[in-house]
């Protein structure tokens, strides 16, 4: 698992799967749909986001395909970080 | 008239009409109504009766549809809980509701796997999506597909009457425990009825809802779009607002209901404007009253749509609507009562008052609740007895300002009970989560006026020496357990909390605080 997965993941499980499993939550769990995150968790997470990557979420990436799965965030962090914005 | 008739109606005059888009997918009236008869009796072949509770536990989605018209269409009593809903909660609601029967979804597992097997009244449990083979035994679990054979026959009609339960919706209590609103078939028609006469819903429309079924506002989306023979789009959530936006463009949307949250949100997109919203008709906005800025700019933004601001609550699903012509004289407003309904303000000693005071909020119609199931005591409270024998008005606790030409102003709560998305929040289910983090020494959440939410849940705490905690440590620890809506905006760290002579936490200073 890359560096930046693990950050995400312990980040997801430490705030929001306290006291459940996380053993349930793999690099494809849809966050939305097992209701680990809502809109105002999916707001936290881009708060996250930019703050310990550095980077600018804008309108049109706050998306599914962007930030629905782990492997979806750790893949989008990884295209943002690559072109420096 | 039962609340599944105006559906049925529906179904039998336009068969062919695609009803619902849901999970990617069209449904027409027809197969609507066949979907949710052969669950219903489904259902009625496991043994449930007239008046039986049924939970309903999904995302929405048309499952989620069709279990809400199988269980009415049954003779029981549905209890839509909302997905978000965490397990310590799901599992009083069953305790307390004792259903026979529980409808939800495979991606809500590992909320409901272990809760349950400890409600001794469940004997079916139905889920949509693969079924595990370690969820349970065989003979209570069925599959949400399989439940729906054709040869499953006919309903057996269960002899049901408008002065049954329809449902039981829970919302918060002042205790910390939720309270399950009991709504016979006659209350929710009669809401239905008195909302889409002013909206002025029509069957060519096509309504965006991306409120949660669990909420009454959602609901009723569905169930006064089937009753005008509308469309009805469905969406999980609105975490994703550029995926509503696309759906909302591509299915030629007429009429968007939202809550202040959710129009914010979409105001601070830089794209909104890319998107061909030239259909929408009405916007409407419950929960909070919105902003003057928000009003200016939706109608800058979106001038096509006429805007309707709203306030409700589930003991009697809406109260007031502001007629949109009003909006620019009277902005902060949440309107006046609607069409077949009296509202008027009473004293402390429960005299009524004229216009133009500031008093407790009373709600008359057919509308309003039968009570809160198994509370006894707590419905005495808020359902009293009104001008004619045999007739309860809602006392609703919600305190209002009313001018002179009945137009009502939200000012606050009688009890301590917080006001935030429209949602009641009790401070003390909040500080029963402050108080288990590790750490924290007391606690104290009350509510702050806040533009957006109505008002804003805060939080001040008192930490054990040797611990620190970041106020965003606090929001997102409790967002683990309770809904997004309870969660505290606001959280600060205090040396202690102000006390009364009896050792009592006083919360009025910190209000004044806040």
């Amino acid at each position: 698992m890359s560096d930046a997965k693990d950050l995400i993941r312990t980040y997801i499980v430490d705030n929001f799967l306290m006291g459940r499993r996380g053993d349930n939550l793999t690099s494809e769990t849809s966050l939305l749909e097992k209701g680990i995150l809502d809109s105002t968790g999916f707001l936290e997470l881009i708060c996250f986001l930019e703050e310990r990557f550095g980077i600018t979420v804008a309108d049109e990436e706050m998306v599914p395909e962007n930030l629905d799965t782990l492997n979806a965030i750790d893949a989008y962090v990884r295209r943002k970080a690559a072109s420096g914005v | 008239m039962l609340l599944h008739n105006q559906f049925e109606a529906s179904a039998e005059h336009l068969p062919d009409k695609v009803a619902l888009v849901a999970d990617g997918r069209r449904y027409t009236y027809a197969e609507i109504d066949q979907l949710s008869a052969r669950l219903a009796a489904m259902l009625q072949r496991r043994g449930v009766k007239r008046a039986d509770r049924v939970a309903i536990f999904m995302p929405n989605g048309a499952e989620a549809v069709i279990a809400i018209y199988a269980v009415l269409r049954a003779g029981a009593i549905f209890i839509p809980i909302s997905p978000q809903t965490k397990a310590a909660k799901l599992h009083y609601i069953l305790q307390d509701s004792t259903p026979t029967c529980l409808i939800t979804d495979t991606r809500l597992a590992s909320v409901w796997e272990g809760v349950f097997g400890q409600a001794g009244s469940l004997r079916t449990v139905i889920v949509a999506g693969p079924v595990s083979e370690r969820a349970g035994p065989p003979d209570t679990f069925l599959s949400f597909g399989a439940t729906a054979p054709p040869d499953e026959g006919p309903i057996v009609h269960p002899g049901t009457i408008d002065q049954d339960l329809a449902a039981i919706i829970y919302t918060s209590g002042s205790t910390g425990a939720p309270k399950g609103v009991m709504l016979a078939h006659l209350n929710m028609i009669t809401a239905a009825n008195s909302v889409s006469t002013y909206l002025g819903l029509r069957s060519d429309d096509v309504i965006m809802c991306a409120l949660p079924l669990s909420f009454d506002c959602g609901l009723y989306q569905v169930l006064m779009g089937f009753k005008k023979g509308a469309r009805v789009v469905l969406e999980p959530s609105f975490a994703f607002p550029i995926k509503v936006l696309e759906l909302m463009a591509r299915e030629r949307v007429t009429v968007f209901p939202g809550v202040p949250t959710m129009f914010s949100m979409l105001l601070a997109l830089d794209t909104l404007a890319q998107f061909d919203l030239s259909s929408l008709r009405i916007i409407t906005s419950t929960a909070a009253a919105l902003s003057e800025r928000h009003i200016r700019d939706l109608r800058t933004l979106l001038p096509q749509a006429t805007l309707f601001s709203m306030y409700g609550l589930t003991e009697c699903k809406r109260v007031s609507y502001l007629p949109p012509d009003q909006l620019d004289v009277r902005p902060t407003s949440v309107g006046r009562g609607m069409p077949n309904e009296e509202v008027y303000l009473v004293d402390e000693d429960g005299k009524r008052l004229s216009p133009g005071s500031v008093g407790e909020l009373v709600v008359r119609g057919s509308h309003v609740m039968r009570g809160y199931w198994r509370k006894p005591e707590e419905t005495a409270k808020c359902l009293k007895p009104g001008l004619y024998p045999g007739e309860f008005v809602l006392h609703t606790g919600d305190l209002f300002r009313m001018d002179d030409e009945g137009y009502l102003y939200f000012l606050g709560r009688k009890d301590d009970m917080i006001k935030s998305r429209g949602e009641k929040v009790a401070p003390k289910e909040v500080e029963g989560v402050l108080h288990s983090l590790e750490g924290v020494l007391e606690a104290a959440v009350v509510g702050v006026p806040d533009p957006l939410l109505g008002q804003a849940v805060k939080a001040f705490v008192v930490l054990t020496p040797g611990y620190r905690y970041s106020e965003r440590d606090i929001i997102t620890s409790c967002l683990a357990s309770l809904e997004s809506f309870m969660v505290p905006k606001y959280v600060e760290f205090v040396p202690d909390l102000p006390k009364t002579s009896n050792g009592k936490i006083d919360k009025k200073p910190l209000t004044g605080l806040a």
